[in-house]
């Protein structure tokens, strides 16, 4: 490779790479506006927010915890987003793994841990995977808008989810709207006790390489971009588009449903109402933050969960609302694409 | 069989119909401006929050609703400001910026209202727009009660919706946003402008949820809860899409709606009834859901250059 060639790589990498450290900045310092407008202090607010993230080694963790969630989210929305399948849907999808991983956690509490432990983990997958392609169906099938019925959907499992708690699934002698806590058997390992972290972390992590080699390195992710970009010339191409759609809603949701699991399996051990804080959410950002690329997602997904790490503990050290933080991730997005549009204007990036 | 009960049970649900509808409606009629014109803005939650906040703490502010009100159609203009920017001049994704923008929405309204409200131990509740009974006409039997006890910003929507068509369909500036949410490329060429055409376009459309949002507060609940619009914003988009992009037709969608809602509402009041409140709290969405896929047999076309950003 010769220097000339060498330079105008780097500087391909460095053009798609700078957005994101450009953009948080932006963010942060609007927030701080906020955080002003409100009476704060913003140092002392972000001094807090850094400190609840970085302190030591628990706090750390403690990062790493709530990043899991959002790595598994955002690594399975990339798909969908690459498929330019709208899925607003993730929250939805986390509940019906949630619920399917506690129900099987409970029920087939007497299985073996060898046996449970995956299982747990594997109907959480199809939980998700299958509520996800309820709206692939009816996008197919009826021409439904994926963004309205994946948030509709978002409800009705939420609602499902309230009512599992309070009805059937309650524990008995409960004062609680949760269920008892799911077979021992179940749980996943944790690394370093008494930190909370676990191995759903390493599962994050492979999960966002391994569906970043799908998507960038097989013909399975290949089709899959292509109906992304232009489904009436993919059609054209003989490729199944109908087929695609429904693929990349299964992986989406089943990645989602496969957080809803390990939430329950390694964190919680058990179901309640607000079991997830907006993770759906928060994992659409993670993917938009580095376009959509599975790989990025375990960089963004750390940054916001040390996001909503640090703003727990911001909330009560310094008593700043931890809502902040979705004020935040927005303006992140808005910065990202706002630099995305400079990029593209400046017409020096080639595909 | 006595056939009261029955009576009073419809009249009462049929009484709340066009109130529940009401948000959803403002909502809904502004955004088919907005993707009349080619613009999809799925951020409509967050800007109908910032609404209904707006409205909240400026009306509680100032003891006075109708500055609550134009409160909230700043906020509505300075959103639409926003969106278009985004959306129409960096031509940024039209999804993105709607997820990013209720986002914002969600988490500005949530900070401000706990400093200044939920923790500051102050009497939070605001007097609403009373209703306005209409002479003789409230006095019917039944009919009084459903259609002729209602408030201001209810009645409003009578007004709203022959307007509304009427600007879409009946003047230059309506013709404009249709052709540019077409073909926007014919448009620019007899000389419509047609980032402008959708500024506006997108600044109606924000207006509208705003009011919509600040309508919950202002003549629905007494006061402001954090996620108070509960995914209107999102059934609006879905209203629009049933109503097939008109104005009347978003009229019967919303009322159908309104129907959904009441009846949830009026069936959990009753309690003790056999089914989960939790079921009945997702009756509305499931709807949505539901309409959606009937929508097939009378498909109505989206506009063609819908969620394209224009050069």
């Amino acid at each position: 490779m010769n220097w000339v060639n060498f330079r105008a790589r780097l500087k391909k990498v460095f053009r798609s790479a700078w957005t994101p450290f450009a953009a948080i900045p932006i963010a942060l310092l609007l927030g701080g506006g906020v955080l002003l407008l409100a009476g704060y202090n913003p140092i002392t607010a972000y001094e807090a927010m850094w400190q609840g993230a970085f302190k030591d080694k628990t706090a750390f963790t403690e990062v790493l915890i709530k990043a899991t969630p959002l790595m598994f989210i955002g690594a399975g929305l990339a798909v969908a987003f690459k498929c330019s399948i709208w899925n607003i849907g993730a929250e939805g999808q986390f509940y019906a793994g949630a619920v399917m991983a506690t129900v099987v956690g409970i029920y087939l509490g007497d299985l073996p841990r060898f046996i449970l432990m995956p299982l747990v983990l594997i109907v959480g997958v199809i939980g998700g995977a299958l509520w996800g392609m309820i709206p692939a169906y009816l996008k197919n099938r009826f021409g439904a808008s994926e963004v309205v019925t994946t948030i509709m959907l978002n409800y009705v499992a939420i609602y499902i989810t309230g009512y599992l708690v309070t009805g059937p699934m309650i524990e008995t002698k409960g004062m609680f709207p949760q269920t008892p806590k799911i077979s021992a058997a179940a749980w996943l390992p944790r690394f370093f006790p008494p930190t909370r972290l676990h191995i759903g972390f390493i599962i994050a992590v492979l999960l966002a390489i391994i569906l970043y080699i799908v998507i960038f390195k097989t013909s399975i992710g290949y089709t899959i971009r292509a109906v992304g970009i232009n489904p009436i010339a993919a059609r054209y191409a003989g490729i199944n588009v109908r087929k695609n759609i429904l693929l990349a809603m299964a992986i989406s949701g089943g990645a989602a449903g496969l957080a809803g699991s390990v939430e329950v399996a390694a964190i919680s051990y058990r179901l309640y109402q607000l079991i997830s804080p907006g993770f759906g959410f928060d994992g659409i950002a993670v993917s938009l933050l580095v376009n959509n690329n599975p790989l990025g997602v375990i960089f963004s997904g750390f940054l916001f969960g040390a996001l909503r790490s640090g703003a727990e503990v911001m909330m009560m050290t310094a008593k700043v609302p931890s809502v902040l933080v979705y004020f935040i991730q927005g303006l992140v997005i808005l910065s990202v694409v706002a630099f995305g549009a400079y990029r593209a204007t400046t017409k020096e990036i080639e595909e | 069989m006595d056939l009261l009960p029955v009576v009073i049970f419809l009249q009462s649900i049929l009484a709340a119909t066009w109130r529940m509808a009401t948000p959803i409606l403002y909502a809904a009629v502004g955004e088919i401006f907005s993707e009349r014109a080619g613009v999809l803005n799925i951020g409509l939650e967050g800007v109908m929050l910032i609404g209904a906040f707006a409205g909240y703490s400026v009306a509680y502010e100032s003891g006075n609703l109708i500055l609550g009100l134009l409160a909230a159609i700043a906020s509505g203009i300075l959103s639409g400001l926003i969106f278009s920017f985004f959306t129409i001049t960096v031509k940024a994704n039209q999804i993105v910026v709607g997820a990013a923008y209720n986002m914002i929405g969600m988490g500005i309204t949530g900070v401000l209202y706990r400093v200044f409200y939920a923790e500051s131990g102050r009497a939070l509740s605001l007097k609403t727009f009373a209703p306005i009974e209409i002479p003789f006409l409230s006095q019917i039997p039944f009919l009084g009660e459903v259609l002729f006890k209602h408030n201001i910003m209810v009645y409003a929507t009578l007004l709203l919706v022959p307007l509304a068509t009427f600007v879409l369909y009946k003047t230059a500036f309506g013709l404009s946003i249709r052709s540019v949410g077409e073909h926007p490329k014919a448009a620019d060429t007899v000389g419509i402008n047609v980032n402008r055409t959708r500024y506006f376009a997108v600044i109606i459309a924000t207006t509208l949820a705003a009011i919509g949002g600040a309508f919950l507060v202002l003549a629905y609940a007494d006061q402001f809860v954090e996620g108070i619009v509960t995914g209107r914003g999102f059934i609006a988009l879905a209203v629009v899409v049933f109503g097939g992009w008109s104005p009347w037709g978003a009229m019967g969608a919303s009322l159908l709606f309104g129907i959904f809602y009441a009846l949830q509402l009026r069936l959990q009041a009753m309690g003790n009834i056999m089914i989960p409140y939790q079921f009945l709290q997702a009756l509305p969405y499931v709807v949505t859901v539901l309409v959606l896929i009937g929508l097939t047999k009378r498909r109505v076309q989206a506009p063609k250059a819908l969620g394209v950003p224009y050069k």
